[in-house]
């Protein structure tokens, strides 16, 4: 991380020089230092994002103790005796953690390796459709697109998907895929509009995926309060009926576990994301529209072009997300929250991995991992939720604060040199 | 960073040096400071666990989870049982929350809802030792008018009884013959309180000969604001009620309340407003010179009596459904108005509600008839 290591002064004076010099090169220089610090945090390498997991996990710690009853009643006599206060945080923070660590990755309390086992599978359950929308965010990420629309994608996908899913009567596989095919691509048209607009009007893309968001989420409301459109007959309440059998994705590890062939279909999208930024024209140029569109427009690239193409593939992603919801993770019919958060999540799994494939895939299981522990946490040691939240807040925090500041407050960019050694590793 | 760092760590030593000064407790409770104070406090702590799992409103929500949560927790703290809670931020939480409280070993669990419907019914349906109680929801999810799985006990409550009493006292209050309600969506929960309230208005004309009109609800169709949020949306649904010249309002759902607040306050006029699920009169102070009445769900008590009964043995699944009969809902005290209001109306109000529960008055909701 830059900000642990302090260089001599006269160094990093030369290190700010060499940047202002960098950054005037292009013609427009007023979008430029955001651009500089948007590329410095996302291709913020593995040392800054497992430190602020670090760090973060830390400051959850902190939150922990204070709010512990058990510290509270002890910290009064700290100095008459001491150890009942370290005592007390040992059991707050060591329980809490031993309460995630069982919740998340490996009953401890279990009889058999079956039951032993069982979180890790919630978790990976957890990190589907994280996977998928972290991807959808990530590849939006490099080819410099900022979507904040993974709300709305995920619910105009599950809408689309759950229709598919329990109104229309197919054979099994047949059935699931068409209601997959339904929801990626309803997906895929919700950010394609934002597309669009990007493309043809300028209309820039974080205004537009957020009203977008608005506009899935009344729209959807609407359809679940209207009978015939998602309401389950009979009932006044916004809900859909059940899936059917023949939509819902199979148990990946039979029934005992809840992990669904969703997953499979994330890691296949993590593959396909993999070798389409890294093996694939398309990728090159989302790439290089990223890297710098007006180069990329004199080097012979349709720049509207891919900017709709990225964000219909992106809107596909943030949809599998939004189908591997309804077929695998409730199928029991979905109301409006069903897209979880997950669309904002999807933002810090991409910053954490890097906006790598494998590096998003590695973050969506930690924070499906969070998901799943933060249910035990909660209930085994009345430790509230929301410091999941604050933890998983803290990581971007962390990660996306020292870069964004200096851009802020026009400070010296220390580390300019990995900047451009990462750009010449891209080009490359 | 590590200037940072260190400023924070002086700062915390400070603020422990500070604390630090008070005398250790002397007795002999060293061992357990931090982890298990409720153990050493109850002397007669039985093997019970009682558990409560939230929905996306939270446990600070002022209205159905609040009250379940403190009938709960009351109940827990006088079995000397554990206790465990869980909130759900959204749908996806409800089956994981569940399950976490059935491997922490709950014997009862509560579920706060319709939205947790579906996932209790598969937790019932995997779980047939614990006992569930689902609040606000009769369990039926495939609507062939049973419940889905025999160890949940459904609380729902017939609210219409309690709107009708709301209805007649504030066809009687209004002195310019309109009263009006609107709601957050329409849900059954929600229209059960219009409805009831319309019915009561009905009555009192019948009675008297009046016509007092309500508006915002017809008996089928009504008012809503489309959400559970105190916004502009709601203002402006409750100062297009209030134009019509009613000087009764009954917003219901969560806290469009304070929408019809604000609203009352902007018209300048001399408005009444009824509150609904618990003596808002009481929860949220900021109201009570507004309040003619509030129309209550006391959910804290009857979750309270499920809690107990189960805790010492007699969980009983069957349905309750909250009538003014056995005190499941009710009407709040005048409090403020109680000089507004004439006392020949309130002897009538308490006459009528001797009638519905010996049955000469029939209230009609889609509770009454089960």
């Amino acid at each position: 991380m830059s900000a642990e290591s302090p260089e001599p002064k006269e160094q990093a004076v030369a290190a700010s020089d060499d940047t202002t010099a960098a950054s005037t090169e292009p013609a427009s220089s007023g979008g430029d230092r955001w651009r500089e610090a948007y590329f410095r945090i996302i291709s913020g390498g593995w040392a800054v994002s497992l430190g602020a997991v670090i760090l973060a996990v830390l400051a959850g710690s902190l939150m922990i103790m204070v709010t512990d009853q058990g510290v509270q009643a002890a910290l009064p006599y700290f100095f008459a005796r001491p150890g009942d206060t370290f005592a007390a945080i040992g059991s707050a923070v060591g329980g809490a953690y031993a309460a995630l660590f069982r919740g998340a990755v490996w009953d401890f309390r279990a009889d058999d390796f079956a039951g032993a086992i069982r979180p890790f599978t919630q978790s990976l359950t957890m990190a589907t459709p994280l996977i998928a929308a972290g991807l959808g965010v990530a590849l939006g990420f490099r080819a410099g697109l900022f979507n904040i629309g993974g709300k709305g994608q995920m619910l105009v996908a599950a809408a689309a998907g759950g229709w598919v899913g329990f109104g229309v009567s197919m054979p099994f596989p047949l059935h699931m895929i068409v209601a997959i095919v339904a929801g990626v691509a309803a997906g895929a048209v919700w950010a394609g509009i934002a597309g669009v607009l990007k493309a043809f009007t300028g209309a820039h893309e974080v205004i537009t995926t957020i009203m977008l968001n608005y506009v899935a989420f009344y729209l959807v409301s609407y359809m679940l309060a209207t009978p015939g459109l998602l309401q389950a007959p009979g009932s006044s309440n916004p809900k859909t009926p059940p899936m059917q059998d023949t939509a819902v994705m199979p148990d990946l590890l039979g029934p005992r576990y809840n992990l669904h062939w969703g997953f499979v279909f994330a890691l296949i999208a993590v593959a396909f994301v993999w070798w389409l930024l890294n093996r694939s024209k398309v990728g090159f140029e989302y790439r290089a529209v990223g890297e710098n569109p007006d180069a990329a427009r004199v080097a012979g690239i349709n720049v509207p072009r891919t900017t709709v193409s990225v964000m219909l593939v992106a809107g596909g992603l943030v949809g599998l997300a939004g189908v591997t919801q309804v077929l695998g993770t409730v199928t029991t019919g979905f109301s409006y929250d069903i897209d979880a958060g997950i669309g904002f999540d999807a933002i810090t799994v991409a910053l954490l991995g890097g906006s790598q494939p494998i590096g998003v895939l590695f973050a969506a299981i930690l924070f499906g991992a969070f998901k799943a522990g933060g249910s035990v946490m909660q209930a085994a040691e009345n430790v509230p939720i929301e410091i999941v939240t604050v933890v998983q807040a803290l990581i971007v925090l962390f990660i996306a604060a020292p870069p964004l500041v200096r851009a802020v407050f026009r400070l010296p960019q220390p580390g300019a040199r990995w900047t451009r050694s990462s750009r010449k590793e891209v080009a490359a | 960073m590590k200037t940072v760092m260190r400023g924070v760590a002086l700062a915390a030593a400070t603020a422990l040096a500070l604390a630090a000064c008070a005398a250790a407790p002397e007795e002999s409770d060293t061992s357990s400071a931090g982890d298990t104070a409720t153990d050493s406090t109850t002397a007669e702590s039985i093997d019970y666990t009682a558990c409560i799992v939230s929905d996306a409103g939270g446990f600070d929500d002022k209205s159905f989870n609040q009250l379940s949560y403190e009938g709960a927790k009351k109940a827990a703290e006088e079995l000397g049982a554990q206790f465990r809670e869980a909130q759900s931020d959204s749908e996806t939480d409800f089956q994981p929350n569940l399950e976490a409280m059935v491997s922490e070993g709950c014997n009862t669990i509560v579920a706060v809802g319709f939205a947790l419907s579906a996932a209790t019914v598969e937790s019932a349906l995997a779980n047939p030792e614990i006992g569930y109680v689902l609040v606000d929801d009769a369990a039926d999810n495939d609507f062939n008018g049973e419940k889905d799985a025999e160890n949940i006990k459904p609380l729902l409550y017939d609210t219409a009884q309690a709107a009708f009493l709301a209805g007649y006292l504030s066809a009687g209050y209004s002195q310019t013959g309109k009263v009006g309600t609107f709601g957050g969506q329409p849900y059954p929960t929600v229209t059960i309180f219009m409805d009831g309230f319309k019915q009561g208005v009905d009555y009192y004309n019948s009675v008297k000969g009046t016509s007092v009109e309500v508006v915002g609800w017809d008996g089928k169709d009504g008012s809503f604001t489309g959400g559970f949020e105190a916004n502009d949306e709601a203002k402006s649904i409750a100062a297009g009620i209030i134009d019509q010249g009613v000087d009764v309002l009954l917003p219901v759902g969560g806290p469009i309340y304070q929408s019809a607040r604000d609203a009352i306050a902007d018209s300048g006029k001399d408005i009444a407003m009824l509150g609904v699920d618990a003596d808002v009169y009481n929860t949220d102070p900021s109201v009570a010179s507004l309040l003619l009445t509030s129309i209550m769900k006391n959910m804290d008590v009857s979750t309270y009596e499920a809690i107990m009964a189960a805790g010492e043995g007699n969980f009983d699944p069957t349905a309750y459904v909250g009538t003014l009969a056995n005190d499941g809902v009710g009407i709040a005290p005048l409090h403020d108005f109680e000089s507004k209001v004439d006392p020949a109306l309130m002897t009538e109000v308490d006459q009528l509600k001797q009638d519905i529960i010996d049955g000469n008055v029939t209230v009609t909701s889609y509770l009454s008839g089960s």
